[in-house]
């Protein structure tokens, strides 16, 4: 059978496994479309060139594969930080656990809900972002996302939210496979921090989209972790007005298959995106950050700091593009992907690349693998440090550019104090 | 004390002795200095102190208080009471200055079997040491050594002995690349510490430092050997004559 057959099969096969939800006239419209696309894309398959240091099998096949839940006792990231909490449990809202969805200059309403009317405004953003994102590269898993996605949150910032708001996924059976897609609409000069954490499922395909309009401000901190065997296919798509800024950021830890994919378009001009991610991965660990930036304004700022700390035969991946568009003068760019290998075991495979069509901008881009600073190490330990705790401080050293991406104070300490915690709970 | 008998040390990754029978006894509340030419040896002396890889210890023993160190880990010398300035002190970006030097002060205690620092004890005597240094609340709180100058790394150096309050202390080169009011600084800062329980190493080009840090015994080093051992006047004589003379004559003997 050719190449093109074996795909569409697989296409189908995870297609019949999976049940449309129904809904009103505007998602129905919208999840068709997404089917469509991911017709006539397909799922990935291992020899596609954007797959090619992922194995994308146990992210597409039909039956999610079992991961044993987390046993440890630490409590969750975040805890401490006053939020509206949005759980959500293998995928299913859990009304009991969240808290009342109302918070001034922000309205929030369940996808479930949403989808019931015929006309919503998140028709202009459901995957209307995914379908934007799809070229020059395809992203299947987005489609299949949009268009069988079960659930999620579709929220609508006017003013300064008051708080953060928390999406928590937890985790309850082996063999659950969650779909989420959640939309933020931020209207000008809105300001919203949304935190993510928890494994979600056993497997867990979700999308968010976001539209930052004119001068509004989007934070986002996002903990992946905990459950070693999670595996998860995560979208973000957003779009920045003039004067906007979109800072994303993402920890982690653990989680046998991971693939994160950005895409960012910068589309007014004097527009700031940062997105940063530190992973930190022992033992049985694929952690692939594929982000994909297009400038297409004036003046517009982009910077991508990745990290990944990596041993006993982890892997990290990371894929980074910049294009430039033409007129797209005065652009910053700046990319810059390491990976600390503690190991001879472990491996970091990493393609950056620079597309620019414009002549008035300063681009850059980095990218490294290297062991733990000896001279460094033996400077802590002439201190007294001794060697374990000498190479942990040396982690959370390498790992110190991508966590100081999260501008706010108390959201960073919970980040650090999560790696810390990790890092003391491994051995040397 | 520090006790070093007929020391001999070799590259381990190539067969190249550096110190060929080493021998220095330094007692306690006294500063020895060393001088001696370029690649003599005097730094190798300091890292195989202090534990640093690569060098491997072919004859010879060194012991403080009678304690063999050489088979200990660097972190145990640490603990034992054995400190190095640095003569290139590392830069160690994302940890914060008194982060690092918290984590070092109550690894040595843990290892020690004394209670730990509490935070606020801990700033309160860190503040202290450093005003005594010039070092600001921004140095402090810096990564460490990160896009310090020269000389604010010297003084890093410097605060960092104060916290730990070692037995025997190394200072290498610590006078290098310091201007003559930070020379001043860290030279008092070295004598506020001196009493009857603690010992210096001092390794110096020049005799300028010993104006400041006054030794009481003065070694001169050449090609991996002491070769000649005198009070404060054997430094003004190299300052004046240079080594040719040292080097003859210990030829000749
Ligand atoms: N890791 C190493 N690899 C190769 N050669 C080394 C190494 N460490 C020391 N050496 C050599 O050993 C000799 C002694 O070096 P050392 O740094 O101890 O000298 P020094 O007396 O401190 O010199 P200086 O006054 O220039 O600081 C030099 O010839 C140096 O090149
Ligand atoms: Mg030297």
């Amino acid at each position: 059978m050719a190449k093109a057959e074996l795909k569409q099969d697989a296409t189908e096969a995870r297609i019949a496994a999976l049940a449309m939800p129904k809904g009103g006239k505007w998602i129905a419209a919208a999840r068709a479309e997404a089917l469509a696309r991911l017709r006539a894309m397909g799922l990935p398959a291992r020899r596609d060139e954007y797959w090619r240091y992922t194995r994308p099998d146990t992210l597409t096949q039909a039956d999610a594969p079992a991961a044993a839940l987390f046993d440890g006792k630490e409590p969750p990231v975040f805890d401490s930080v006053d939020r509206l909490r949005i759980v959500f449990v293998d995928g299913v809202f859990d009304a009991a656990a969240s808290d009342d969805l109302t918070m001034s200059g922000v309205e929030i309403e369940r996808l479930e809900t949403a989808s019931g009317a015929d006309i919503h405004w998140a028709k202009d953003l459901y995957g209307v972002l995914e379908a934007r994102g799809q070229k020059p590269v395809d992203r299947p898993l987005a489609a299949l996302n949009s268009a069988f996605a079960t659930d999620g949150v579709l929220i609508r910032v006017t003013g300064k939210a008051a708080k953060p708001v928390s999406l928590i996924y937890t985790h309850a059976s082996e063999t659950s496979d969650a779909i989420l897609h959640h939309v933020v609409k931020l209207e000008k000069g809105a300001e919203l921090t949304l935190l993510e954490n928890g494994p979600a499922a056993a497997r867990f395909n979700k999308v968010l989209e976001v539209e930052v309009a004119d001068g509004a401000r989007f934070h986002h901190i996002r903990a992946q972790g905990r459950d070693h065997e999670r595996r998860a296919a995560t979208h973000v798509f957003t779009r920045l007005g003039t004067e906007s800024q979109f800072k994303s950021f993402t920890l982690t830890v653990n989680g046998v298959m991971t693939r994160n994919e950005a895409v960012i378009e910068l589309t007014g001009d004097d527009a700031v995106a940062h997105i940063a991610g530190a992973a930190m991965g022992d033992g049985a660990f694929h952690h692939d950050d594929t982000v994909f930036i297009t400038h297409d304004a004036v003046n517009c700022e982009s910077r991508q700091v990745f990290k990944k700390v990596l041993r006993n035969g982890a892997v990290g991946v990371f894929q980074g593009k910049i294009l430039v568009k033409e007129g797209a003068q005065k652009t910053d760019g700046y990319q810059i992907s390491q990976s600390l290998l503690l190991d001879g075991d472990s491996q970091f495979l990493a393609k950056p690349e620079l597309e620019i069509y414009a002549d008035d901008v300063a681009c850059s881009h980095g990218s490294t693998s290297g062991a733990i600073d000896m001279d460094a190490l033996y400077y802590l330990r002439s201190r007294g440090v001794p060697r374990k705790e000498a190479t942990d401080l040396l982690v959370l050293s390498f790992l110190a550019e991508a966590v100081d991406e999260i501008e706010d104070e108390g959201l960073r300490e919970e980040i650090v104090s999560r790696l810390t915690g990790w890092l003391a709970r491994r051995g040397s | 004390m520090l006790e070093i008998k007929n020391l001999h040390v070799k590259l381990e990754a190539e067969d190249k002795a550096i110190l060929k029978g080493v021998d220095l006894v330094i007692e306690p509340g006294k500063v020895h200095a060393i001088m001696g030419p370029n690649g003599s040896g005097k730094s190798t002396l300091s890292y195989v102190l202090s534990g640093r890889d690569g060098y491997e210890v072919t004859e010879g023993e060194a012991t403080l208080d009678g304690v063999d160190i050489l088979e200990m880990e660097p972190e145990e010398r640490a603990a034992a009471g054995l400190f190095l300035a640095f003569q290139y002190p590392v830069e160690i970006p994302g940890v914060g200055n008194m982060t690092f030097l918290r984590t070092a002060v109550n690894a040595q205690r843990k290892a020690r079997g004394q209670d730990e620092m509490s935070a606020a004890e801990f700033l309160k005597v860190i503040r202290e040491k450093a005003k005594t240094l010039q070092i600001d609340a921004d140095m402090l709180k810096r990564p460490v050594n990160v896009g310090f100058s020269g000389g604010e790394k010297k003084r890093n150096e410097i605060l960092q002995m104060a916290m730990l309050e070692p037995k025997m202390c190394i200072l290498d080169e610590t006078d290098s690349g310091l201007d003559v009011d930070a020379m001043k600084l860290v030279s008092d800062g070295v004598n506020a510490l001196r009493d009857a329980g603690r010992s210096f190493l001092v390794i110096t080009h020049y005799q300028r430092l010993l104006d400041h840090i006054k030794p009481d015994v003065v070694h001169i080093m050449a090609d991996g050997r002491i070769i000649k051992t005198g009070g404060p006047d054997l430094a003004l004589e190299v300052e004046k004559n240079g080594y040719a003379d040292l080097l003859a004559e210990a030829g000749a003997a």
